[in-house]
């Protein structure tokens, strides 16, 4: 039994359609009888949870100021602020393809799905203030990606962001979701679910770059249909404790996903990360590649399951994971697993942590580049991979600045006394 | 990476009784050399004579451990310094193997190594094409990777280039003949003899086999058995080896108690 302000009645209190606040009630229901998460269940094991202590904040009220990260060039937009949905910019050509950009209605129980896969996914099911729905028609194309940029400022404030991603079937679009925040304390629990029907394309990218007190729990749940694709990315940047629990279904026979991450801690940022690749449907295939680097005394948590269903047979799975540890005091677990039910498939993880290469090192500076900088060339070089493969072009350019900015950091923080600059 | 401008300087490299520890085992016991500039020496010897291990001392790679002797440039002393130094000091080398260093360019590694040296970066994109060209490099490789996806040839090559920019006083060949063709040998071979017309580069080229030395000329020729310079002649040595191999010299240490303890397992 958890006691806090986040209740039933404070559920309910929350305006919009009836299915919606019902929905929040019985939400809210199952997250006051449920018993906080630790770490001795498996899947929170590593990570700070038992520090967390939800009345330390509340629900947001009304928004406040607005991000200014840059926004590259887009087909549509909309913007939240401290949970609350500002303006959403929806240019009339991309409304006549039938393309919505808009919080969920009267009409649109049919997609609340239940993706309540933690205590937390619950809680955003309760407390979302205005759930996002990006919807794309059957075999419409999007030109240029739909950008949905979240901004915190509340002291102390809770939210829940909830973005609903609806690909009928052959249509094709890219969607990249910014998550900022101001120097403050807060509490950031989004849901994120991503529906690619038949043949349809989506491309997904989130960059979370909230501040240095912050906690992040958010869940992304995915289901892709027959021949569909979904490359769902992340850079994972900021934050204290920032986890990301991804669970991806192959739904549809011939689907496949491509999952790609990066992600750089430093300060005592912990960064943690649970993917769920779901192998449902023959002939389905999925790679996901995870690289990280932790600096400081930060830590990072990677642990993958490949599921592969009795049917799923002619399923190609790829879970690839590494981490650069580049500090004494940082510290990255990594724990790839594998549950194969069915003979005919192709499967193989690898995973790695280690300090950076050093006949990669010798190499570079054999060549007279400093040791410092060598370490910041082959930090940045060993990212590339991840971000030659993001989708969402036009957003790389400003992930590269950011993540560079952190490796500039490199050598230069001066944590341990040793360094500084 | 010299910064003289006009006539090329006088250097000198200088080993002497040159003793290096690799994994708690001694692989040198002894090397003494003195390459000057513009000559080519050849290091020559069989399998697990230290060849390599001499090239990385020189070069500073960690876990090699010089416990006795010295290593001096123009005569700064390099034991003491870390290979970014040594570079900085005039050495260059080149790996039998090159390693692959993902998601860093060519042309982005020399502009930061000239620019760590006090040189200009912004000259080194011309400077970069100037030398693919005269090695015939593939300029679309240049936009590679380091080594990455390249062949044996196009990564001596791409050496040869980064030679050719960074204009050390001294380079270190270690098995430049190793995994390549032999245009590209010749091309290779023919940019690091320029250099030393040109540039007063001294060389000094590491090699098992004779091959090397039909393009690349050697004016000096040491041949290294049990981590130590058995003997040391001109050109006419290398040619004398083709015939014989290295048993003569084997033969003759064999004799000498040194050899008692060297060359063993480690771990008998």
């Amino acid at each position: 039994m958890i006691e806090t302000q986040f209740t039933p009645d404070a559920a309910g209190a929350i305006p919009g359609p009836d299915w919606l606040a019902r929905r929040r009630v019985a939400a809210a229901e199952q997250v006051a009888a449920a018993t906080m998460p630790s770490v001795e269940e498996e899947v929170w094991r590593y990570t700070p949870i038992g520090q967390l202590d939800l009345s330390r904040y509340q629900l947001a009220d009304d928004g406040g100021g607005t991000s200014t990260a840059s926004v590259p060039e887009h087909s549509a937009m909309a913007e939240t602020s401290n949970g609350r949905l500002g303006g959403v910019e929806l240019p009339a050509e991309v409304a006549a393809q039938g393309v919505e950009v808009r919080p969920l209605g009267e009409g649109d129980a049919e997609l609340a799905a239940s993706v309540d896969v933690d205590m937390f996914a619950l809680m955003n099911a309760a407390f979302s203030v205005e759930p996002l729905l990006v919807r794309v028609p059957p075999g419409v194309s999007v030109e240029g990606p739909i950008v949905v940029r979240h901004w915190l400022d509340a002291d102390g404030g809770a939210v829940f962001p909830r973005l609903i991603v609806d690909a009928g079937a052959d249509s094709s679009v890219e969607v990249l979701e910014l998550y900022g925040s101001a120097d403050i304390s807060a509490f950031i629990s989004p849901v994120i679910e991503i529906r690619v029907a038949a043949a349809a394309r989506v491309g997904y990218l989130a960059v979370q770059d909230l501040g240095p007190k912050v906690w992040h729990i958010g869940s992304q749940v995915s289901h892709i249909g027959a021949q569909a694709h979904l490359r769902s990315s992340s850079a994972a940047l900021g934050g204290e404790y920032a986890r990301t629990r991804l669970d991806t279904h192959l739904s549809g026979r011939g689907a496949t996903g491509d999952l790609i991450s990066l992600y750089f801690g430093d300060g005592e940022q912990t960064l943690d990360f649970r993917t769920f690749q779901d192998h449902a449907a023959p002939d389905t295939t999925s790679t996901l590649l995870f690289k990280g680097a932790v600096d400081d005394s930060s830590r990072s948590v990677y642990t993958g399951l490949i599921r592969v269903r009795p049917d799923a047979r002619g399923t190609n799975a790829y879970q690839t994971n590494r981490n650069i540890k580049l500090s004494e005091d940082a510290w990255a677990e990594s724990v790839p697993n594998l549950e194969i039910e069915n003979n005919e498939v192709h499967c193989s993880h690898a995973s790695a942590v280690g300090p950076i290469n050093s006949d990669q090192l010798f190499y570079l500076e054999s060549r007279g580049v400093p040791t410092e900088t060598a370490e910041r060339l082959i930090v940045a070089g060993f990212f590339d991979e991840v971000l030659d493969q993001f989708p969402v072009l036009e957003a790389v350019p400003a992930v590269r600045d950011r993540l560079q900015s952190k490796i500039e950091g490199l050598g230069h923080r001066g944590v341990d006394g040793e360094t500084g600059s | 990476m010299s910064e003289q401008q006009g006539g090329p300087a006088m250097s000198e490299l200088v080993v002497e009784d040159l003793h290096v520890q690799v994994g708690g085992q001694m692989v040198l016991n002894g090397v003494d050399l003195r390459v000057a500039s513009g000559e080519v020496h050849a290091v020559m010897g069989p399998n697990g004579s230290g060849k390599s291990t001499l090239a990385y001392a020189i070069m500073g790679r960690p876990g090699y451990e010089v416990t006795s002797g010295s290593i001096t440039l123009n005569d700064v002393d390099l034991v003491e310094l870390s290979p970014w130094e040594r570079a900085h000091a005039g050495l260059f080398s080149t790996q039998q193997y090159p390693t692959e260093v993902p998601g860093v360019g060519l042309e982005n590694m020399l502009e930061e190594a000239v620019e760590a040296a006090g040189g200009d970066r912004s000259a080194v994109e011309a400077q970069v094409a100037a030398e693919a060209e005269l090695v015939d490099f593939d300029p679309d490789l240049l936009y590679r990777s380091l080594n990455v996806d390249l062949s044996g040839g196009e990564m001596k090559r791409s050496e040869a280039v980064q030679l050719g920019v960074l204009r050390p006083r001294i380079a270190i060949l270690d098995e430049l003949d190793s995994g390549l063709d032999v245009d590209a040998l010749a091309a290779v071979s023919h940019r690091i003899e320029q250099a030393t017309h040109e540039d007063n580069l001294g060389v000094l080229a590491i090699t098992h086999f004779s091959r090397l030395l039909t393009v690349l000329h050697a004016d000096v020729v040491h041949i290294l058995i049990d981590g130590a310079i058995a003997e040391t002649g001109g050109p006419e040595l290398a040619a004398q080896l083709e015939d014989t191999g290295y048993d003569p010299w084997i033969d003759t240490r064999a004799e000498s108690p040194v050899e008692i303890h060297l060359g063993g397992d480690p771990w008998p």
